[in-house]
């Protein structure tokens, strides 16, 4: 463990120090009385600000902003004090435009023909209404995952969400027949990603690189989350099908609009899948009613 | 059993040297051998992509194998432990036959557990890391006990036949003598040692029983632990155990023929033991058809939406012609052979030993795949080669080579070791003639 975190260090260290470097300012970024040693180099830059102004800034003053957060295993293991996160997906504005999943496969270099988002053609029987249901792992309060994971893999956190750590899984695939939901995926082969990502250090936040001989699954993104940024799936879809939050805060948004948690599965009578397991899910679907678009199946239209 | 002087009980038992048929039958088996080890090399280069196994089937024959050689190892515990604890005495030429089958399968058992994993070099994580709530957590503890356990039922009652295996020095060459001096020089046949082992062997035979259930139930357990139909059943360790102890008596039968062929055993595996076992196996088969009827009908009654598809796969569907070969190979044909006098003698109760074996081969497999192809979301945005399942090369080599293995340990075994317990069988002798 503390190697894989020496070596995030120094690679945070790296890339700062070319960050500033690039940006024409030497020394070391790390000393707070760095700034007041800076020289102004006379090259102004147009920035703009949180109140939408533009305003100028000489560019020896930009300090580069590190990435990934300096995030040991055992505090991603923790998670996010004081938070408890859920999903809501609005079933009556899903039209399988498939923008989640492009862009989590994009953000997580899913192995190509795998997915962790799946956006489901459902009918429950025959004279009901068919309807798209998008699925993420469902980061469920009693996961069977973890229930059965030999190694302490894969790990429930404070803040509810489900995570795998791939420097630990041995592959057993457990996990993967325990899951109800299918949520889980394996990585039968080397993952075929470029280099670059292949080298970049591990982390059970980032879900980033991928291993062979391991489980992968939805993240829920906490990465992003701890930037204060939504999961990639809510701010793909361009139909805000997707909403995330916080329980404890009460409130859930889509990026464009927010709702009360609570009211918002009140009102339009939120609920689970296969609540009648017991794992008592995170993610909270409405049901497809009063619906933004027609059921159109395209997929299948082509094939009969 | 007919009289026997001692001279020759020891001179028929002594393990002999392999003729032009077992040589042939060794290379064959370590051909087999080396056939799954480069499978096996592959997989470790290219990783589990060189099976058939996708995201949906995520177990395959490995599995079922698995679940196979821990179920035909319980018959160690059947034969050594029940049978002796309940007083029957024609069982004693065949304990040995019963504990060797034991000790292979659950090693190979632990192999090919190894061979499944994706990240086998991460082994020691379930030292380092093991959590006690997880069902493959108890499963390591209980084999790797039932393996000791075996190993010592194996031992003990070889320790007078090491004695007079010592005493053979010319026939046994250097190395073979070395061997036996070092596990078994210090037996000198003293009562009080006797009275050591016996009591050892009493007290092991007691503490098998739970364990050997223990493996198994935990086994099943693996599966009854999910919510996916055709596994979560509270029926499952009891069926498995049944199910384990009749693939058992079936491997048994088949080695009492072949040991009794080949090695001239005629005197010593009679065909009052293949009647006996007969009629062992026909009550076997019978509990696990009670079990599979609890395990198939009960549900088949209700046809809940999500068993449906599983149930109907197996009895007229994609599964069917394998379910029900295995379902009359294990079960129905076995006992109609051995329910006869006739169908009870060394022949057919050999026929009937394989139909037993190779119909819970399948058996296993069918616990195992089809489940995992029903799952509770349908099977959607996949590759196509994700929607069905049929073994790769690779995994019939490696599933193959281990099963060679298990014939391999088990025929060295019977070239080193008597098969069948000489002292045992001249105390037997002894007593029968002064009865």
């Amino acid at each position: 463990m503390k190697s894989s975190d020496n070596s995030r260090r120094e690679f945070l260290a790296t890339t700062l120090l070319a960050g500033a470097t690039l940006a024409g300012c030497g020394g070391n970024p790390f000393t707070p009385e760095e700034l007041s040693d800076v020289k102004p180099s006379g090259e102004m830059v147009k920035l703009l600000s949180v109140d939408g102004e533009i305003i100028e800034v000489d560019k020896a003053f930009l300090k580069p902003v590190p990435e990934l957060p300096a995030l040991s295993n055992t505090e991603a293991r923790v998670g996010i004090p004081g938070k408890k996160f859920a999903m809501v997906i609005d079933l009556s504005r899903c039209k399988s435009v498939k923008k989640c999943q492009t862009a989590c496969n994009h953000m997580h270099h899913i192995h190509p023909g795998q997915n962790w988002i799946k956006v489901y053609p459902m009918q429950d029987s025959e004279k009901t209404a068919p309807y798209w249901q998008p699925t993420t792992c469902m980061h469920c309060d009693e996961p069977p995952c973890v229930k059965v994971c030999p190694v302490d893999a894969t790990f429930k956190r404070k803040d509810g969400i489900v995570l795998i750590d791939s420097d630990r899984c041995v592959g057993c695939r457990f996990c993967m027949a325990a899951c109800p939901y299918s949520s889980r995926v394996f990585n039968w082969e080397e993952p075929k990603i470029e280099k670059e990502i292949a080298d970049k250090p591990y982390s059970c936040e980032t879900s980033v690189p991928q291993k062979i001989g391991t489980v992968g699954k939805c993240d829920f993104c906490p990465d992003m989350v701890r930037q204060g940024n939504l999961p990639h799936c809510v701010s793909a879809c361009p139909n805000g099908v997707f909403f995330f939050g916080d329980i404890l805060e009460d409130a859930v948004t889509n990026g464009a609009e927010t709702f009360r948690f609570s009211e918002l599965i009140k009102d339009k009578a939120g609920y689970r899948l296969m609540e009648d397991l017991g794992t008592k899910p995170s993610v909270y679907y409405l049901p497809p009613v009063n619906r933004n678009f027609p059921f159109e199946n395209i997929e299948e239209d082509k094939k009969s | 059993m007919e009289k026997l002087a001692e001279n020759k009980i020891i001179e028929d038992l002594l393990p002999q040297k392999f003729g032009k048929k077992g040589q042939m039958w060794v290379i064959s088996l370590l051909a087999i051998c080396a056939l799954g080890f480069y499978a096996y090399c592959r997989q470790l280069y290219f990783g589990l992509e060189v099976t058939a196994l996708r995201d949906y089937v995520s177990w395959g024959i490995y599995i079922s194998n698995f679940v196979f050689f821990v179920a035909i190892s319980l018959v160690g515990s059947l034969i050594t432990a029940v049978l002796r604890l309940t007083n029957v005495q024609w069982s004693t030429p065949l304990t040995r036959i019963a504990e060797i089958i034991a000790v292979s399968a659950i090693a190979f058992a632990g192999l090919i557990i190894i061979v499944d994993m994706g990240r086998p070099d991460r082994f020691y994580n379930l030292f380092t890391h093991g959590r006690l709530q997880s069902p493959i957590i108890w499963d390591v503890i209980v084999i790797t006990t039932y393996l000791v356990i075996s190993l010592l039922l194996l031992y003990f009652p070889l320790l007078p036949d090491l004695k007079i295996m010592i005493s053979f020095k010319e026939r046994n060459g250097k190395w073979l003598q070395k061997f036996y001096e070092l596990i078994g020089s210090f037996w000198k046949n003293k009562p009080e040692q006797f009275k050591i082992t016996n009591k050892a062997i009493n007290i092991l035979s007691i503490t098998i029983i739970p364990v050997a259930f223990a493996i198994h139930t935990v086994t099943s357990w693996l599966f009854a632990t999910t919510y996916r139909p055709g596994w979560d059943s509270t029926n499952f360790g009891a069926y498995f155990i049944s199910g384990a102890f009749l693939v058992g008596s079936g491997a048994v039968l088949i080695a009492m023929y072949i040991f009794r062929t080949q090695y001239k055993l005629e005197q010593y595996i009679t065909e009052h033991h293949f009647d006996k076992m007969g009629k062992v196996v026909v009550l076997l088969a019978l509990i696990y058809l009670y079990f599979n009827i609890n395990e198939f009908l009960v549900p088949a009654f209700k046809m809940k939406k999500s068993e449906e598809e599983h149930l109907m796969g197996l009895f007229t569907g994609e599964f069917s012609s394998i379910f029900w070969f295995a379902i009359s190979a294990s079960m129905f044909l076995p006992i109609f052979i051995l329910i006869f006098k006739k169908g009870r003698r060394p022949k057919w109760a050999f026929i009937a030993g394989i139909l037993v074996v190779v119909g819970s081969w399948f058996k296993r497999y069918l616990i195992v795949t089809p489940t995992l192809l029903h799952p509770f979301l349908p099977m959607y945005d996949v590759p196509k080669n994700y929607l069905h399942y049929f073994p790769s090369w690779e995994e019939w080599s490696i599933a193959g080579g281990s099963l060679a293995g298990v014939l391999l340990v088990i025929t060295f075994f019977a070239r080193i070791f008597p098969i069948i317990p000489i002292h045992e069988t001249i105390i037997e002798t002894d007593s029968h003639e002064k009865v």
